[in-house]
């Protein structure tokens, strides 16, 4: 299989100017723009849509832990799902969704939907605000990038653009972004990669969303004059206009316009890619899952309320969408993945709410998925305070890298590239790239021990010993607010068995957990340290 | 004269003075106007000024003598053996070798003096005369040139337009863009006798009948001058003039003008513009041109009545003097008409420079003169790019935007300049440009600490859009940049991340919440056509 081609290029290169689009290149900051005459990129027809669910999505009421039941339940009575209710899984006897997914169940039965539990990063911020950044850059909580991973991704095939773009190799967009809550995770290192558009009827929008309507004057005159070239010098708008009509959609389980927005979002994605738009990344959205209060029904039980709600839009616009991509014969093509940028308190507030958390998490969607559920059911104490945090098992950025590699079929340094550092891949997704799989044969052994510590509970200093396959080990321990307390291993280790010691030093006591991971194969325990 | 134009509302104002409101918004509009971009540090200025005194103070720049340009040129290639780094070049020794460097010098520092310009119309009216009597540097390519040619205009651009015509006419830049240099008795040039009457005083008009015979005789006239090789300074060589009598047609009233020969020979060119500045249609052009460069480019009979005409009267009445035609537009009821606000296509020196001011983007001092000059041609660069290059507009007759029918400045806008106009915006406020430890960007928390209240989302939506356009837009429009702060969340956030930023201002993470959302915001508002309109 040809994965590379080389872009053709056209004339503006014949002789590179001293200064592009009015800027000098050093301006354009990426190193690969002094590349751009023999940079290759993959070619392509994968489209991975991103799923934003704004506010902070309650996990432990999305992907409800069964086995945890009792604990939780003390933990949070009062937004707790009723047990009877929770929706079973085909082969999870622990696990389950909430009773509004059930659109989704259907789709992990039919293994179409995976889930990655407890995905996260080290030292969680709580901020909306910062946390959505984080989740965008993929930067460490202590790092500030100002360009998303999107961007960057896009970026690193595409160096060059806007300048010379579209051309015949990418006549689309790059990105695109359905509806109006603007996100950075298409910036670019210097431009922004992506186009927002809210309807691809509306030409008129494609640029600017709602028009102001111009004064009858003469500044109304130039406004309608700049707002006309506007119009015309966006040949991205001509490609999205002309992709919206010859597309179309095939599902009848959208629901009525205007009922679910998510659901609308996304109707308009599928019918754009079978419109034949090249255009590689999707992003859609859905706000209010900042569920301080009142995220259940006070009358209509646990399993009801803005919650409900919410997870109910989801769910029927992700099941809506892959039905309809399967009756368009896209199903090969598309890839689909939600994400919040945390998740809530294991402890519920006395307003039937949820506070800003942690770990939670994400599901992706799609023909190409491995279908199941990678990582643990949440270990839930049995006296959880008020700040306990769920520790992470995955770091979200595993989940990037694994798509940017088993996805969009870059290489391991361009994937490094892309994520700006080296993060494990998960084996999340069916080889698509006709490149070696990186799956393991120990995946997801349910009950095999490859990590624990000795002894537990512990005075100062306690053993782990875990075993290698050979490759990438981490080695972490984090206190129970999910904050890196350190990590004892994070380098190349030879296969076998091998022990580390972890001191507590001056530590509280309490719990802690401390993450294994070796390649895709991860493990999360508690340990506990006494005084 | 244009006279359709379908979406436009008319006036019937005229030049009795202005006695209406005097808010932030026609404080505004007369910054647009005189200056590049209405900062908020000089509307806060002028507001508390009455209009006349505001109008008064911006046609009194305190000098027209900025210090000159300086050697940025010194590096490992290039070094001036007679100037050091820092000092000026203007005053010679010449050296061809350096020509370049000087003149991208010279660009720089014209640039560099609209950034950092005072509170006056100097830069703004100079610009106007180097479109008036437009020459091209990299066809004289000669920067000493240069700097005098633009200090000409510097110096007289708010004097007398009739001793400016005869400077002009007998500038060194001037002469060898025109070929004044090279026209002799024995083979007569005619380019720069019909630019005198064609571009500089009569115009094409139709009140303006000179023939093809006058152009030939005023060639005659202007026969002689030449150009000092040691000091670049031009003179009068009588042996090289036509001393015979020249003949003007009917236009001119069949004046004759007597030939001289010897040093007298020079005095031909004081009788010659004695003759043109007789004609009334002058007055008039230069006003429609001042009318086009700083209200709109389409003159309708009722400004050409209430306007054109009484200013073309003011201007004979002061004996061509520039200052009180200008006093008397900007204090006019038509120069605050409602009619005239935020029509203007803003050129590139008003989109860019106006930015750079607007947004108080810092540049390098003159300690680091290669970085101040740097980045003052980069500004010079952009500008370029979209068309507007200082120092070398695209012919004789100036920039296409200020005559060629019927788009005029519209033309500064089309599908090429505009999504560049974009691009430079976004990279200005989000990443900047670099040259070493330095960096020109818009500090996004600056700008939105200028405003009373940052921390109220819609407050801020509103102030910004105040500042940066002549127009309002809808409610929907300022919800969805309320959304660029709130991430689609309650405002409430918005409000404590600026809070908690306020209160921790050394906290990078603070600083950075606050800082990619205002980025996003701004960039949104610069990149909507209201933004193109001044």
């Amino acid at each position: 299989m040809k994965r590379r081609e080389f872009l053709k290029r056209s004339a503006p290169f014949a002789a590179l100017p001293v200064v592009m689009n009015g800027l000098p290149i050093t301006a354009l900051g990426s190193p690969e723009t002094n590349n751009i005459l023999s940079k290759a990129f993959v070619n392509t027809d994968h489209v991975l849509v991103l799923i934003q669910m704004n506010g902070g999505n309650d996990g432990l009421n999305t992907v409800i832990p069964t086995d945890q039941y009792t604990n939780l339940s003390k933990a949070r009575s009062n937004v707790m799902i009723p047990l009877a209710k929770v929706l079973v899984l085909d082969g999870q006897d622990g696990t389950g969704f909430h009773p509004s997914m059930t659109g989704m169940r259907s789709l992990f039965n039919d293994e179409k939907l995976s889930v990655i539990q407890s995905v996260g990063y080290p030292n969680p911020n709580f901020s909306h605000f910062r946390s959505t950044d984080i989740w965008h850059s993929a930067s460490d909580t202590k790092e500030y990038w100002h360009s998303g991973w999107v961007g960057r991704y896009l970026g690193h095939e595409f160096p060059n653009y806007p300048e010379g773009f579209p051309n015949t190799d990418m006549p689309d967009p790059l990105a695109l972004q359905i509806g109006s809550v603007v996100s950075t995770v298409c910036q670019g290192v210097s431009v922004n990669m992506g186009m927002a558009i809210s309807d691809p009827d509306a030409y008129y929008k494609l640029i600017t969303g709602n028009y102001t309507p111009s004064p009858n004057n003469r500044a109304g005159k130039e406004l309608d004059y700049v707002r006309k070239v506007a119009e015309q010098s966006n040949e991205y708008g001509q490609a999205v206009k002309t992709a919206g009509e010859k597309g179309n959609n095939k599902s009848s389980k959208y629901p009525t316009e205007g009922e679910n927005r998510l659901a609308d979002q996304l109707k308009i994605v599928a019918r754009l890619i079978s419109g034949g738009l090249k255009t590689r990344i999707y992003v859609v959205s859905i706000n209010g899952f900042d569920t301080h209060a009142n995220q259940v029904s006070a009358t209509g039980g646990n399993e009801t309320g803005v919650h409900a709600n919410l997870l109910s839009q989801v769910s029927e616009a992700i099941d809506a969408f892959q039905d309809d991509v399967e009756q368009l014969g896209l199903q090969d093509r598309v890839l689909g993945m939600t994400y919040s940028e945390f998740g809530r308190r294991i402890k519920s507030n006395f307003s039937l709410g949820t506070d800003h958390g942690a770990a939670a998490p994400m599901f992706l969607f799609g023909a190409n998925v491995k279908p199941g559920i990678l990582g643990d059911n949440p270990t839930i104490a049995d006296n959880v305070a008020v700040n306990d945090n769920l520790p992470m098992q995955y770091d979200f950025r595993s989940v990037y890298a694994s798509v940017l590699k088993d996805w969009f079929c870059l290489e391991d340094t361009e994937v490094d590239t892309v994520m700006q550092k080296t993060h494990q891949q998960l084996p999340v997704l069916k080889d698509s790239c006709n490149t070696s799989s990186i799956e393991r044969a120990k995946l997801r052994q349910a009950g095999d021990a490859y990590v624990m510590n000795y002894p537990n509970p512990f005075r100062v200093q306690t053993t782990i010993r875990y075993e290698s396959d050979g490759g990438h080990i981490v080695l972490q321990v984090f206190n129970t607010n999910a904050q890196l307390i350190e990590t004892l291993v994070d380098s190349e280790v030879p296969a076998g068995e091998h022990e580390v010691v972890f001191n507590a030093g001056t530590l509280a006591p309490g719990t802690y957990y401390y993450r294994y991971q070796n390649g895709s194969l991860q493990q999360t325990k508690p340990m506990i340290l006494v005084h | 004269m244009i006279t359709s134009v379908q979406k436009t509302a008319r006036t019937q104002s005229g030049v009795t003075p202005y006695s209406g409101a005097w808010t932030e918004k026609e404080v505004t509009h007369l910054l647009r106007r005189t200056m590049f971009g209405a900062t908020k540090k000089d509307v806060d200025y002028f507001k508390n000024k009455t209009m006349s005194d505001a109008v008064d103070e911006l046609l009194s720049p305190s000098s027209t003598n900025p210090s000159p340009p300086v050697n940025n040129y010194n590096n490992a290639r290039i070094t001036d053996p007679d100037i050091a780094l820092g000092d000026t070049w203007v005053n010679g020794p010449t050296n061809g070798a350096l020509n370049n460097a000087r003149m991208n010098s010279l660009r720089a520092w014209w640039v560099g003096e609209m950034i950092h310009q005072d509170r006056s119309i100097l830069e703004k009216i100079t610009l106007f005369w180097h479109n008036h009597f437009a020459t091209e540097m990299q066809v004289y390519r000669d920067p000493i040139f240069g700097y005098r040619y633009q200090q000409l205009l510097r110096e007289n651009s708010l004097g007398d337009f009739k001793s400016l015509v005869r400077a002009i006419t007998i500038d060194s830049a001037m002469l060898v863009y025109l070929n004044g240099y090279v026209n002799t008795k024995n083979a007569p040039d005619e380019n720069y006798a019909r630019e005198l009457q064609e571009l500089f005083t009569l115009g094409k008009g139709a009140d303006s009948q000179y023939t093809e015979g006058d152009v030939q005789q005023a060639a005659k006239i202007l026969t002689g001058w030449r150009i000092n090789r040691t000091t670049g300074v031009s003179y009068f060589n009588p042996n090289l003039h036509d001393a015979s009598d020249k003949t003007f047609s009917a236009f001119f009233g069949n004046k004759v003008i007597k030939g001289q020969s010897g040093a007298a020979g020079e005095n031909e060119l004081d009788e010659l513009i004695d003759m043109i500045f007789d004609e009334e249609e002058v007055a008039k052009f230069i006003c429609r041109r001042l009318y086009m460069w700083f209200i709109y480019y389409e003159i309708d009979a009722t400004a050409e009545t209430n306007v054109i005409t009484p200013l073309a009267d003011t201007f004979r009445n002061n004996n061509y003097q520039i200052k009180p035609v200008l006093e008397e537009l900007f204090k006019s009821e038509h120069f605050f008409d409602a009619v005239n606000r935020g029509c203007m296509v803003k050129s590139p020196t008003d989109f860019f420079v106006g930015l750079m001011r607007k947004l108080d983007v810092e540049f390098p001092d003159s300690s680091k003169v290669a970085d101040q000059y740097y980045f003052w041609l980069l500004v010079h660069q952009i500008c370029s790019q979209q068309q507007q290059a200082v120092g070398d507009p695209p012919s004789v007759a100036g920039w296409q935007a200020y005559y060629q029918a019927p788009q005029f400045h519209e033309i500064w806008i089309n599908s090429d300049t505009l999504p560049k106009r974009n691009q430079i915006s976004d990279v200005m406020i989000a990443v900047g440009v670099r040259r070493g430890a330095e960096r020109l960007v818009v500090d996004a928390i600056q700008v939105a600490e200028m405003f009373d209240k940052p921390g109220d989302a819609k407050a801020l939506v509103q102030d910004l859009i105040d500042y940066m356009y002549t127009l309002d837009v809808s409610t929907d429009q300022k919800d969805h940049m309320e959304s660029f702060l709130t991430s689609g969340l309650s405002a409430s956030y918005w409000t404590k991340a600026w809070d908690d930023y306020k209160a921790d201002p050394g906290n990078d993470t603070l600083k950075n919440i606050v800082n990619l959302r205002l980025v996003t915001l701004m960039k949104y508002v610069m990149n909507l056509a209201e933004f193109q309109l001044s």
